[in-house]
This record gives C-alpha cells, sequence and structure tokens, in this order.
C-alpha cells in the first residue's frame, strides 16, 4: 500500500489570518510568541552572560546584522559575497572620522551607515546592469582588491589599522544598541519585503522583465535596495569600530563576506529571521571550535555543503512549516 | 631589464593561462560551477608529495595517481553534490566552495605547513636567451601550457565529446534531445578540469612550496582570467592570460611587487565595467541588458 | 488625437544578433485608433519587432518614433511611461502570488501615478477590478487564486489585464491567442473590441489568421525579417510572395 505525506495547515493558523486573531487570546498568542521570542531571547538573556560571552553575543549580532542585510539584498536578486566591502568601508569611515577628527561614536556612527551606504551603492552601480554571478563576482573582489589598495599605499593607517579609537562609554550600552539595531532590522526588513514595494523587489527577483514591462525602473529599485542594505552593513562595521576600538584591513576579510552567506544558507534565505537564526548557530559554535584552530574552517566548509544540499530550504523555513501545519502520512488508494 | 620583463611575462601569462584551462573547462565551457578548483590544485600537490616522500613511490607513477585520484574527485564532487543542487547556480557555488574550503584548511590543520613540502622540478639547470637566464622548468610550464591550450581548442571544437561539454552549457534540454546525457557529460567535465588542476599543479608547484594560501590565488588567478578573457572562450583565456600576466610583471618589476594582485583585480573591475561578458565571449546574453 | 501625426511611425528599423538579421530595414506607420495585424512565419522577426519598439532591444539603424517624439533606444520603462504596453508571448505571471496581486506591480509605475494624480487608493480593490473587466468572474473567486494554479485562458487575461492597468494608448499583443480554445478565444475578443472602443491603438501578433482578419482594420506581414505585404486580410492573403512564404514553393 502506498503512502504519501499530507501537510494541512492547522486550524489555529486559518483561524489567526482573519480577524478571528483579535477575539481570542490563543490565536493572538499564537501570532505573537514567535515574534516575541528573539525581543525577548536577546535583550532578557544578554545581560546576565558573563563578560566573555557577552564579547561573543556582540560578535554574533553585528555578522548577524551583516547576514540580515545579505538577505535583503537576495531578495532583489544581488548576490552579494562581499558583505565585507559594507563592514570594511563602514568601519574606515567611522576609524577615520573618529581618529583623524576627533568625533564621538554618537556622530561617526550614522555617519558612517549613511555615507558608507552611499559610497558603496556608488561602486557597485556600474555592476547592477549585468546577470546576477557578475554582481557576486564583482562583490567578491572588491573588497580583496581594497584590501590590497590599504596596504600598498598604506594609508588610513596601512597595515596596522587605527587603533585606540574610542569605545563606548558604558558596554552594557553596546550590547543593548546593537541588538535594538539587530531587532529594527530583523522587523523593519520583514515588513518591507512584506509590503507592495517588496512586493516589487521580488517581482525584480522572480521576473525581471514583467517589472521592466510594467513600466517600473528596476535599476532605481534595484539602488535604492542595495543602499538599503549596503548602509545596515556599514553601521555593523562602524559599530564593530568602536567596540573593537580598531579600524583595519581584517574588516575586509573574506569571514566578513563568507559568514552571512553561511548563515542564510543555513537557516533559510529570503526570511530574514533564518540568516539572524544562523548566525546565532554559527558564530558560538565557531567560538567553541576556536579551541581547534584550522578545524574551525574545516568545519565552516562541511556545515555549507551538508545544509545546501541536506536541508536546502534551510532551519528557518523547516520550523515554520512545522508550526504552521501538521503532517501525516496518508494511505493513496 | 626590458627582455627578461618580456620573457617573464611570457612565463607569468602561460602559468595564469595554465591555471585557467580547468576552471573555463568546467565552469565557462560546461557551464558548472567548480569552486572547489583552488584545493583540487592544492590536492594534487600534496598528494603527490606524499606518494613521493612517505610512501617512497617514482615520480612518474605518483604523478599519474595524483592526477588521476584528482579527477576522481572531480568526479565524486559532481555526482555527489552538484547533482542534488544542480540549476541553483548559487548553491552549486557555495556547496563546492565549502568543500574547497574545507579541504584546505584540512591540510593546514594536518600541519601541511613549512619550506620542506616541495615538488622536485623536472630538469634542472637553465637555458639563456639573450642575457636572461631561464631555468627549464619554466619553459616546460610554457611548452604545457601552449600545448594544453591547443588540445583543449580542438577537444571542445572538434571532438564528440568536447562538443558536448559546450552544448550542455548553452541549452541543457535541447542537448538532452540530441542524446546528450547531460549528467555524464557535466560529471566528465568536472573531471577533466579537475585533472588539469592537477596538471597544473604538478608543473607549476615545483617553482615554490605547496602552500594552502597557494589554492586562495590559484581560484583568484583563475576567476579573474576567466572574466576577463570571458567564460567559455579559449581564445579569450589566452589573450586575458597575457594580459593580466604581462601587466603583472611589469609591475613587479617598474613598480612593487605587492602591487600585482592588485593589477588582476583592477583588470576584472575594469572589464566588468566595460565589457561585462569578457573580452572574448560567446555569452552576448549576459550582457544584452537594458 | 492629431490626424496627420501618425501615433507611431518606425522608420527602416534594422537588428541583428550576430551572424542572424532579425529584422530587416522595416518601416510602418499607425493610425490612432486602429488595430494591426502582423503577421508572418515562425522567425520572421515579429517578436523582436515588439522588442524594437518597446525598447527591450536597441535597433542596430532607424528610427522609431512615437506622437512625434524620438523614442529609438530608450528605456523599456520610459517607452511606458509615454503610454505603450506590450504582453509577452511566454506568459509568465509571478506564479506563486495570487492572480491580483499580480497586478500590483503595474499599478505601482510612475505613469500610473502620474495619471491619477499621485492619491491610489486600495491597489488591490482596483486590481480586482481590473480582473473582472477581463473576464476573470467575481463571485467564483477566480482573482484569489494562485498564479500557478490557472489554466493558459485565465493567464493570457492576466496579461492583458496588467497591460490595461497602466492605462495605455498603444497597446501591443504578442500572440495572445495562442494556445487558446476558440471558445477562449471568443471570450477575449470583446475585450479588445472594447479597448478598441475607448480609443486605443492596438497592434496584434497573430498566427490564427480567421480570427485576427475578422478583427483588424490592417494587417502587415513579415518574412525573414523584411515586411513583404500590407494591407486588408484580404488582399494580403492573395498576395503571392505571401503564400509563398507561409506554403513554399515548389523547387523549380
Amino acid at each position: 500500500m502506498k503512502r504519501r505525506k499530507e501537510r494541512i495547515d492547522r486550524g489555529i493558523k486559518a483561524r489567526s489570518e482573519d480577524i478571528f486573531a483579535l477575539s481570542s487570546y490563543r490565536e493572538m498568542l499564537y501570532l505573537l510568541v514567535p515574534r516575541a521570542i528573539p525581543v525577548v531571547g536577546l535583550l532578557g538573556v544578554a545581560p546576565f552572560l558573563s563578560p566573555y560571552w557577552q564579547e561573543v553575543f556582540i560578535s554574533t549580532a553585528v555578522y548577524a546584522l551583516l547576514a540580515i542585510s545579505w538577505d535583503l539584498l537576495i531578495s532583489a536578486g544581488l548576490v552579494s559575497l562581499g558583505q565585507s566591502l559594507f563592514y570594511g568601508i563602514g568601519s574606515y569611515i567611522a576609524g577615520a572620522l573618529n581618529y583623524y577628527w576627533g568625533w564621538s561614536p554618537l556622530f561617526t556612527i550614522p555617519v558612517a551607515t549613511v555615507g558608507g551606504g552611499l559610497l558603496c551603492t556608488v561602486m557597485l552601480l556600474p555592476v547592477l546592469r549585468l546577470r546576477g554571478i557578475y554582481f557576486a563576482m564583482v562583490t567578491l573582489v572588491l573588497p580583496l582588491m581594497l584590501m590590497r589598495l590599504v596596504e600598498a599605499t598604506r594609508i588610513l593607517g596601512g597595515t596596522e589599522g587605527l587603533t585606540g579609537l574610542t569605545p563606548f562609554p558604558n558596554p552594557l550600552m553596546s550590547l543593548y544598541i546593537i541588538q535594538i539595531a539587530l531587532l529594527m532590522a530583523l522587523f523593519g526588513f520583514r515588513r518591507i519585503i512584506n509590503s507592495d514595494y517588496g512586493l516589487i523587489v521580488r517581482g525584480i527577483n522572480d521576473n525581471d522583465r514583467s517589472v521592466m514591462s510594467a513600466g517600473i525602473n528596476i535599476y532605481w529599485y534595484k539602488t535604492q535596495v542595495l543602499f538599503l542594505g549596503a548602509s545596515v552593513g556599514s553601521f555593523a562595521g562602524a559599530f564593530g569600530t568602536h567596540v573593537d576600538m580598531f579600524a583595519g584591513m581584517p574588516g575586509f576579510a573574506l569571514d566578513y563576506s563568507l559568514l552571512p552567506v553561511a548563515s542564510a544558507v543555513v537557516g533559510g534565505m529570503g526570511t530574514f529571521a533564518g540568516p539572524m537564526i544562523g548566525a546565532f548557530i554559527l558564530v558560538p559554535l565557531s567560538e567553541i571550535l576556536r579551541a581547534l584552530g584550522a578545524l574551525r574552517i574545516v568545519f565552516y566548509g562541511l556545515f555549507l555543503v551538508i545544509f545546501v544540499v541536506g536541508l536546502p530550504e534551510g532551519l528557518f523555513p523547516y520550523m515554520q512549516r512545522k508550526y504552521h501545519q501538521f503532517e501525516r502520512w496518508v494511505h493513496v488508494e | 631589464m626590458l627582455l627578461g620583463t618580456l620573457v617573464y611575462g611570457f612565463i607569468n601569462s602561460c602559468i595564469l593561462a595554465l591555471v585557467a584551462l580547468g576552471f573555463n573547462l568546467t565552469f565557462g565551457i560546461s557551464g558548472v560551477a567548480n569552486f572547489a578548483y583552488g584545493a583540487i590544485y592544492i590536492f594534487s600537490g600534496f598528494l603527490t608529495w606524499i606518494l613521493l616522500n612517505s610512501l617512497g613511490l617514482p615520480y612518474l607513477l605518483s604523478v599519474l595517481i595524483s592526477i588521476l585520484c584528482a579527477s576522481c574527485v572531480g568526479l565524486a564532487m559532481y555526482y555527489l553534490i552538484i547533482l542534488r543542487v544542480k540549476g541553483l547556480s548559487l548553491s552549486e557555488v557555495m556547496a563546492t566552495f565549502g568543500l574547497g574550503l574545507a579541504i584546505m584548511e584540512l591540510f593546514r590543520y594536518f600541519d601541511f605547513v613549512g619550506f620542506k613540502y616541495t615538488l622536485p622540478v623536472f630538469f634542472d639547470g637553465s637555458v639563456a636567451i639573450g642575457d636572461v637566464y631561464v631555468d627549464y622548468q619554466r619553459l616546460i610550464i610554457a611548452l604545457i601550457a601552449v600545448g594544453l591550450t591547443l588540445c583543449l581548442y580542438l577537444f571542445t571544437h572538434h571532438t564528440k565529446i568536447g562538443l558536448a561539454f559546450r552544448a550542455i552549457a548553452q541549452d541543457e534540454r535541447t542537448a538532452l534531445t540530441f542524446g546528450i546525457d547531460s549528467d555524464r557529460i557535466g560529471a566528465l567535465s568536472m573531471a577533466f578540469g579537475a585533472g588539469l588542476a592537477a596538471i597544473a599543479a604538478i608543473v607549476i608547484l615545483p617553482l615554490g612550496t605547496i602552500a594552502v594560501e597557494g589554492g586562495y590565488e590559484v581560484l583568484i588567478n583563475a576567476l579573474a582570467v576567466c572574466i576577463v578573457g570571458g567564460l567559455g572562450s579559449t581564445v579569450g583565456i589566452l589573450v586575458a592570460s597575457v594580459l593580466i600576466g604581462y601587466a603583472q610583471t611589469f609591475t613587479a618589476n617598474y613598480l612593487e611587487p605587492h602591487w600585482m594582485m592588485l593589477v588582476s583585480l583592477i583588470a576584472i573591475a575594469v572589464v566588468l565595467v566595460v565589457k561585462p561578458s569578457g573580452l572574448f565571449s560567446h555569452q552576448k546574453e549576459l550582457e544584452e541588458r537594458i | 488625437m492629431n490626424d496627420t501625426i501618425p501615433l507611431l511611425k518606425v522608420s527602416d528599423v534594422s537588428k541583428s544578433f550576430g551572424g542572424v538579421t532579425a529584422v530587416s530595414s522595416v518601416s510602418f506607420k499607425l493610425k490612432g485608433g486602429e488595430l494591426l495585424g502582423i503577421i508572418g512565419p515562425n522567425g520572421s522577426g515579429k517578436t523582436t519587432l515588439v522588442n524594437l519598439v518597446t525598447g527591450f532591444v536597441k535597433p542596430d539603424t532607424g528610427r522609431i518614433e512615437y506622437s512625434g517624439k524620438n523614442i529609438t533606444g530608450w528605456a523599456p520603462y520610459k517607452i511606458v511611461s509615454l503610454g505603450i504596453a506590450r504582453t509577452f508571448q511566454m506568459v509568465r505571471p509571478f506564479y506563486r502570488l495570487p492572480a491580483f496581486k499580480n497586478l500590483i506591480v503595474p499599478l505601482y509605475s510612475p505613469r500610473v501615478k502620474k495619471l491619477t494624480g499621485g492619491k491610489y487608493g486600495d491597489r488591490d480593490a482596483v486590481a480586482l477590478d481590473l480582473l473582472e473587466e477581463v473576464g476573470f468572474e467575481r463571485d467564483a473567486h477566480v482573482s484569489y487564486k494562485v498564479a500557478g494554479s490557472l489554466p493558459q485562458g485565465y493567464l493570457k487575461r492576466l496579461e492583458l489585464a496588467k497591460c490595461m492597468a497602466l492605462r495605455p494608448d498603444l497597446v501591443i499583443l504578442d500572440e495572445l491567442f495562442s494556445g487558446l480554445s476558440l471558445a477562449e478565444v471568443a471570450s477575449i475578443v470583446p475585450i479588445i473590441e472594447k479597448l478598441r472602443f475607448q480609443g486605443k491603438t492596438i497592434v496584434m501578433i497573430e498566427h490564427r489568421l480567421k480570427e485576427l482578419f475578422r478583427i483588424a482594420d490592417r494587417v502587415m506581414v513579415l518574412n525573414y525579417g523584411k515586411k513583404i505585404a500590407e494591407g486588408s486580410g484580404k488582399e494580403v492573403m492573395e498576395n503571392e510572395s505571401v503564400k509563398k512564404a507561409y506554403l513554399g514553393s515548389e523547387t523549380e
């Protein structure tokens, strides 16, 4: 006797999509709990961690921000293999403003965010017109190029970088700033993608000729999305600079490019929550494995392969599916 | 100085071309992403070293086994990984890159780092061209590079299998209707590409030490040459290698050595902006973007 | 509408792709309000001609003018803003979205914004109305179905609705009738007639000649990228070169 798997939406999902969500506590909780978990988890857990783990937490949050901004770019069809470009540029702008002109983090971070976003968008503007793989290749190559450029011309501190920068007045403050930024990015981007604007952006990814023939300038939309993603990435860079009190060539490291992609692969592309989960798994994992030295990267690589091949949709869609639907085996006549 | 730069520039171009050939075969000509290329290059190098030194096998045998092993790795990669994610180019790239990363760092973990890891040169000694001395190894590299490029060109344009390679990149469905088993051909192309990586490794690595960083450099260089020359075009590879090779050598001799990498990266950036599909690309559709 | 300036004027336009000449020195004029049919064997360059006019492909030589304005080489979104809309031969909606959500994208175009003065109201409602106009039955809630689950007849009508959402003056339909049953074609023709009644100019590329000749004012025939005949349906079908193009000729 043959069997097949049948998936049915849970009753509570159907009810909570309509007006019932407002009339029953159960439906409201059903909708609220998944959204409350990251908020409570982040804001509630963080202050109780030991200082070492707080540092890891901040680092994870920075990577998660990069991963979320990567996810935004991919929703528009822009495959970025170089998130480190945004990180590095943001980091250098904030670092330079602080080092040469003594600006406080209160000013360097916003300026670096917007300025970094603008600069990166302008740099990538020529490639927006090309097919996906070329955008990916240019983003891969640009940060490496900039790293070599800094090394060769010895500007902005050269190989040593800019050191001794102003930190945040209070370590708890940096913790909360990054978390709030992360949550804002998560919920903000989700809101954007689910709106009509996001529909157009996803349409560009799906079938750009159709969107073009509907009279929409897809390059303007792509530019906007790129600016948004680049700004968030630059914010992460600027923030990281003040936490580490250092800005330098490692800002363009391959690590900042790879981890967002790996997080998205593990957590699920296009869902924003997925890459965040992915980052929160991969970064602490790599910290724990730090003792193993180069083996850490071996694990990264294998992790990537296993997830791409085995669970291509990612962890978050999988969990989402389980939450919203139940499956059962059904006999087929 | 000028003669030296010209000669060594040519050698450099040959090295680049040799390195790019295998990558071009799989990615450019057959449309199968193989970002573990650098890893296979290094893998063949280390394998040959192990066979030679730890197992004491004769040189020719080690070389042959290495090339075969590399090809098998390529074949296995296709059937185990690429097949499962076929069609989603991003996933192909990431999966192969992840595997390549794992392989390369595994060698680093097992401490395959140091000056004792070298491969022997074919012949000792050098020959004089004008007042420039060129060692035999470099001459052999040049010969093999030119020879292999020619063979590859003839192969992809005049043999049935070679044409099949090109067919599956252009339109897989049509290829299927012609009786071309795209899976088998794709696997073969990956195996060939890996084999070419091994050949390149065996010929080029004797010039220095076998280092894990070399794997990354190889991938970047191969990418650079293929992008500038145009993915898929053997002629493009030649021209791009010459351009980048000479630019690098001139920079190293007349400016400073650490600007060398920058040159290839600048070349890519410029080409992508000006003529994105590469100088000699066949895939003009990539450019017909409005 | 000024009668002396043609709405669309295509002069000596050519385009080659590599070694293949897709369109070779084609010229024609369109008067406002008329329905022009473009026919020809497969590969004669009809879709390329449409791509040229709508900006998806830039001509190698020649000039395209719309209402007196030179639009040669303009980008598609700019041409749409002027009032030209087209459908695609290979219908590809956003499969995972409901049918009416597919119309949201054209409703956000700058042209629509300009024509409605920026204040739109509920786009979803407008989308649903548009779909009802093209024949999506409201009580059967067909508009809410996911586009991937709809049969071809509905998808073609969705394409038409996407055009109409842009409020164009010139509508170019690329093989709208292909793949449809006689009944489906018969149900779409009144919609096209309604467009004509509203004063729109229509260009239709078709293979189904009988249905086309019934509604077209004028017909143009392309073969191997060249225009070989122009006139009413009847005139064109009696043209010797047209017969040779479609049916082939005996080799001497």
